[in-house]
């Protein structure tokens, strides 16, 4: 490695991982709201992910394949037992439900030893790095692609655009709900795995509502015209506050306010375009 | 006559204390065009979300060919063969003209997760399917040259004609409009009865409401009227026009007497 690149990554090693974790969560995101869903549960599945990992690391010494194996179901179990009983709910109603779920797991760490109480778990080994966090983020995004251009990504689509239209045509609403909200949990719990492994520390106030509110920041800053949108509302919103760094107290204060600006005058985000649905071009050859 | 593709009986539906849709019973014959006309309010789009299963019907059955369809959500209807489109309009506004009509594709398209992920097994055959079945279906309506297009920035009528394309995709068994021609210019009308009646001609059922009377007449084989959610007549077009219980519902009592008189 050229002896520069050594200096940055020593540097910037934390944030060269937040960012891509970061970019994960926000694909996590991005499979609730492509399908017209709102949930702010995605920082209780990180939360999950992340204390699975953490005490089958710790405690029973699992190959860290394996735990990531873990960490994507037993998130993605949550969000069956979750997502069953409030499928019929839709918007703001699953969001309200998911929150709740947050609350409950976050007091649930403070008041159990096992989870290390309010101080969390530490000394967790550092097992992920750049290759497995971007490794995972390259292989979300390949897929996310391939999935919008297909029979599922249009009936996403059509279900964000008019739910009551996409189920007239045949779309199985309960079944892409459910199945959504699966899968977001399961990235997102893969997120918070990789990020207690390569960070060695995890608590619980870093899974709160706070944390479910910048993860849906990410996603409506960068447009869900295409997986990327996300991905990169999650980079600008990563890098923002180290870019304002100068400003010192003020930074919060300008990065509120350029969240707020982009949201006024980009309301379908910094990338709005548009991603096609067909894989097979329409007017194209063939007939 | 063959035994009908739709079958009505006895449906009803309260919304608290108003019942919308008082006990109407009908058939729609397969192949045929049936309408279904009544002033404002009459109940026309609350039977049409009864059939398609949007609203739950208080009592009373409905039957799709053989199989009774009451308790299924609105998209297994859609799969069974159950297709509609909506008064006030309802594609996909951001995808272009031929996503919309492949996404009316859905319950007929098989890709499983593995085809999808991996392009193999398939898949590319079966988009090409779906984009060919969408071209088709727009070459039908007239929208062909416009398939690239988002379908948010069509005008009225072309949107309308969208919707029946997006409905025809999937080659179902009942057709189902909600008020086809509203808002259309006489030649746009003209032009979407052709269309309606090409469909007829290839022998799909279909059940239409409209308030357009020289429309309804022209292009049904049979008429139900529903006046304050009560089947109040039925039969040919013609029978249907000189119906007392008919005029009666459209200009009042007062009117309807006159007209007898005059006659």
């Amino acid at each position: 490695m050229p002896a520069f690149l050594d200096d940055f990554l020593f540097t910037y090693e934390s944030l060269v991982h937040s960012l891509g974790v970061n970019g994960l969560l926000a694909l996590s995101m991005y499979v609730v709201l492509a399908m017209g869903q709102l949930s702010l549960g995605q920082a209780a599945f990180m939360g999950i992910g992340a204390y699975t990992s953490a005490l089958l690391t710790l405690n029973v010494g699992a190959p860290f394949p394996l735990v990531l194996v873990a960490v994507m179901i037993t998130p993605a179990l949550g969000a069956l037992i979750i997502g069953a009983p409030t499928l019929r709910l839709s918007g703001v109603y699953l969001a309200l439900a998911t929150i709740g779920v947050g609350e409950m797991l976050r007091l649930l760490y403070i008041n159990t030893p096992l989870f290390g109480g309010a101080l969390g778990l530490s000394g967790i080994p550092r097992l992920a790095g750049i290759i497995w966090i971007y490794g995972c983020l390259a292989v979300g995004l390949i897929v996310f692609v391939f999935v919008a251009r297909s029979r599922v990504g249009r009936a996403m689509e059509a279900m964000r655009e008019d739910e009551l239209a996409a189920g007239a045509i045949g779309v199985n609403l309960p079944r892409y709900k459910l199945g959504g909200l699966v899968v977001s949990a399961a990235i997102a719990g893969l997120a918070g795995a990789l990020d207690a492994h390569v960070s060695s520390f995890i608590s619980p106030a870093a899974y709160g509502f706070d944390a479910a509110v910048t993860i849906l920041s990410f996603a409506l800053l960068g447009g869900i015209g295409s997986p990327f949108g996300p991905v990169l509302g999650a980079i600008i919103l990563t890098l923002l506050p180290e870019a304002l760094r100068p400003l010192q107290d003020f930074r919060l204060v300008v990065n509120g306010l350029i969240i707020v600006l982009a949201v006024l005058f980009m309301p379908r985000g910094l990338l709005a375009w548009r991603m096609g649905r067909l894989a097979a071009r329409p007017g194209g050859a063939s007939r | 006559m063959s035994a009908p593709m739709l079958s009505i009986a006895a449906l009803s539906v309260r919304f608290g204390g108003l019942v919308a849709v008082d006990d109407v019973t009908f058939d729609v014959a397969a192949g045929s065009t049936h309408g279904l006309i009544g002033p404002n309010g009459a109940g026309k789009t609350t039977m049409f979300n009864l059939i398609s299963g949007l609203t739950p019907p208080t009592s009373g059955a409905i039957r799709l060919a053989d199989r009774e369809i009451n308790d299924l959500p609105s998209w297994k209807r859609a799969a069974l063969g159950l297709s509609r489109t909506f008064q006030n309009i309802r594609v996909f506004p951001e995808m272009t003209l031929a996503e919309n009509v492949a996404t009316g594709l859905h319950p007929s398209l098989v890709q499983g997760f593995p085809a999808i992920l991996t392009r193999l097994g398939g898949f590319a055959a079966s988009e090409r399917r779906a984009r060919d079945i969408a071209m088709e279906q727009l070459e039908f309506v007239g929208l062909a040259a416009k398939a690239r297009q988002r379908a948010g920035d069509l005008p009225y009528g072309d949107q309308r004609r969208l919707e029946i394309a997006r409905a025809l995709a999937n080659q179902p068994r009942l057709l189902m409009l909600d008020e086809p021609a509203a808002g259309m210019n006489p030649s746009e009308k003209l032009e979407l009865l052709g269309l309606l009646e090409r469909l007829k001609g290839r022998g799909l059922t279909m059940l239409v409401v409209e308030h357009d009377m020289k429309f309804v007449m022209r292009l049904c084989d049979r008429i139900s009227v529903i006046n304050f959610g009560r089947k109040i007549a039925e039969g040919a077009p013609a029978e249907v026009r000189a119906n007392a219980d008919v005029i009666e519902a459209y200009l009042g009592a007062k009117v309807a007497r006159g007209l007898e008189k005059g006659a």
